[in-house]
């Protein structure tokens, strides 16, 4: 039989936990996804329909450039929303341009119970065994976090770096390292000792420096190409920039009912998807007087655009400033800067004029 | 007291239901009128650009009745039923409104359907009955009486269906939802185009409920949404007595952009014609595209003929 080569398409530096998960656990060989570019980006507009949200052109493309690289096994989510259906016109659209892969699609047994699930789960291997799995997914859950953690941190400091690039230097060796890990030990001893060197980093941070949260939808937030290295820019600027939105506070703790009831003021029933964390994200940046948010999406989006009448009150009722960013496959660099710097400006000057 | 009612989304659905209900009741409704260009202008201005045009034209709706009425009755679904989801436009169009309009001083009034619950809609209905301060076994007759109703008007619709579908002309299934292909102003002109072409669109919206049901997963085994799959499950009850499919939808729907693509990938037996419509295009640039859509139903059907 030929060798089971699996992957799911990229998003921000998440590959690292799933490769452990991959070989460790389903016991396959795991083809790490190429980084999302232009290329993916061109190759995924080119065979989706048209108004689609990005996160599935994306996702198509990246499943092309992984099968280029080498796989066989692609492996795609159910989830909320038009998530939940990308599977299976993705899989469909593989196999008109004839490419002959083991999809998997994990929305077939979304909902089922638990050995149901399973069963889906060993179509990516039909070899594989509960306990690997059963062994190697706490460290999995576990590095998830740590990353989180890492980058959480990060995001907070690397504006006021006083050598450029030094974080970003720890923080590809940190990725790297974790590679290697393969027990729990290893995993918190890496991550104790990177957080060391991250909080060795000489910074140069402002008493009282720009705050700027960032909140949206699931995928245009965490993959930083789809969102014009945003992150990277607002840092750029001297910003500490807060983003609550990851895999740890969405997939591993998300606490649904305690969001409901802070965000009861504005939203009296519960929706989906990630458009109640953005309400209780605003909020709570709102609260903490933050100098402004910034909200992401893709275009067309239907959750975070009916969060934008809510959010629109609560920066009425907290008078904090939002800028809202719609991303499509077309958006113009230009347009994007512009509007970015006139919000730095705009917050600056509100700044000044507290003092 | 006096309810206003949307006419707009789910009224398309619940007509029958919810005036029934108020009429047995003795409550005093009112109705939005049919959509206009006004309608739609106000809608708009109101919502997020980005939103799809059916939630749009729904503000116009509401906008409409705000200073008409005590009361506008927003029903709001949960997210899953035995059926499948919903689009995430129902669950939020409650608070979406009510967030627009807060500084209009607008009164909601909603019922749940949370499929917890067993006789989900009755339970709903029953608490509405409440909340307008009626007796349970009243609010019981009225919600029971207007499912009659409900039900014989849907039953009526399925036999004219049967009917047109036993005409000698050329016919085109039309699939959209409901409050798009039925909304006098971006729906009925296409139905009209149609009909003055010497065609009869059948409407995928009227198959027997759940028959459609029970289908969808011949076509697509994971579609989520409810609407979607009773669309996509009346293609095989209607398929080989019609001679094209139009695909409706209001831009940029979410569900459809998925779903279209994939009857067009699936369908390969019939003319299929993706129309996306934003409440911007004029008469003629429609009818020149439906002509020519005809035109090629035409041609295939005479193809067809001459070969047999
Ligand atoms: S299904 Fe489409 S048209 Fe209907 S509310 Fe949702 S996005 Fe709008």
């Amino acid at each position: 039989m030929e060798e089971i080569k699996a992957s799911y398409p990229q998003l921000g530096n998440y590959c690292t936990p799933l490769e452990l998960l991959f070989t460790e656990g389903f016991d396959v060989k795991y083809i790490v996804p190429p980084p999302i570019t232009k290329k993916t980006l061109a190759l995924g507009s080119r065979y989706s329909p048209d108004y689609v949200c990005a996160p599935f052109k994306y996702h198509l493309g990246n499943f092309i450039e992984t099968i280029e690289a080498g796989a066989n096994t692609l492996v795609q989510t159910g989830g909320v929303c038009r998530l939940q259906y990308y599977g299976e016109l993705h899989e469909q659209i593989l196999q008109d341009l004839g490419y002959r892969v083991n999809f998997v699609n994990m929305s077939k047994v979304q909902d089922t119970n638990p050995l149901t699930f399973y069963n889906g789960l060993k179509e990516i291997n039909p070899q594989m065994s509960l306990q690997k799995i059963g062994k190697i997914l706490p460290i999995v859950l576990k590095m998830f976090e740590y990353i989180d953690e890492a980058e959480n941190f990060i995001r907070k400091n690397i504006g006021f770096e006083s050598n450029k690039g030094a974080f970003e230097k720890v923080h590809a060796d940190f990725l790297g390292d974790l590679r290697r890990v393969r027990k729990k030990k290893e995993l918190k001893n890496t991550y104790r000792d990177y957080m060391k060197l991250f909080k060795g980093i000489e910074i140069n941070k402002p008493a009282d420096p720009l705050k700027v949260g960032i909140i949206g939808e699931y995928y245009t937030i965490m993959e930083p190409f789809s969102n014009h290295y945003l992150e990277k820019e607002l840092a750029q600027m001297g910003i500490v920039v807060d983003r609550w939105m990851n895999v740890t506070n969405t997939l591993i703790h998300y606490p649904k009912k305690q969001i409901q009831k802070r965000i009861k003021n504005y939203a009296e029933y519960p929706w989906v998807a990630t458009s109640m964390a953005t309400i209780d994200r605003a909020l709570e940046f709102a609260r903490k007087g933050y100098d402004g948010i910034i909200h992401v999406k893709s275009f067309g989006c239907t959750p975070e655009i009916d969060a934008m009448p809510i959010l629109q009150n609560i920066s009425k009722d907290y008078k904090i400033p939002i800028l809202y960013f719609t991303f499509d496959t077309q958006t113009s660099e230009t347009g994007f800067n512009t509007r970015l710097e006139a919000f730095y400006d705009m917050i600056i000057m509100r700044k000044e004029t507290k003092k | 007291m006096i309810i206003g009612i949307p006419r707009a989304l789910l009224y398309h659905k619940y007509k029958h239901l919810w005036k029934s209900f108020f009429k047995e009741l003795g409550i005093d409704y009112i109705l939005s009128p049919d959509t206009n260009k006004e309608i739609l202008r106000k809608g708009s201005a109101y919502s997020i650009d980005e939103s799809c045009l059916s939630s749009k034209i729904y503000l116009g709706h509401v906008e409409w009745l705000l200073d008409k009425c005590d009361y506008i009755l927003i029903p709001r679904f949960s997210d899953y039923s035995r059926n499948g989801t919903v689009c995430p436009k129902f669950l939020a169009i409650y608070d979406v409104v009510a967030n627009i309009f807060r500084d209009r001083s607008i009164n909601l009034l909603s019922y749940s359907i949370n499929p917890k619950v067993t006789h989900v809609e009755m339970a709903a209905f029953l608490k509405l009955g409440k909340i307008l301060n009626k007796k349970k076994s009243q609010s019981l007759y009225a919600y029971l009486n207007a499912k009659q109703v409900e039900k014989k008007a849907h039953l009526l619709e399925i036999t004219e269906q049967e009917r047109l579908l036993q005409e000698n002309k050329l016919k085109i299934l039309v699939l959209a939802h409901r409050y798009n292909i039925f909304d006098k102003y971006i729906g009925e002109p296409i139905l009209n185009i149609l009909r003055e072409q010497e065609t009869v669109p059948i409407i995928g919206d009227i198959a027997p409920q759940k028959e459609a049901i029970a289908n969808y997963a011949q076509i697509s085994e994971t579609l989520p949404w409810v609407c979607n799959r009773e669309l996509v499950g009346s293609i095989p009850i209607y398929k080989d007595r019609v001679d094209g499919i139009i695909l409706m939808s209001a831009f940029p729907c979410g569900p459809d952009s998925l779903v279209n693509e994939i009857l067009i990938r699936r369908i390969k037996d019939k003319p299929i014609l993706n129309l996306m419509i934003d409440g911007q295009e004029g008469k003629a640039g429609m009818e020149t595209r439906l002509e020519s859509f005809i035109d090629i139903i035409r041609f295939k059907k005479d193809e067809q003929n001459g070969r047999n």
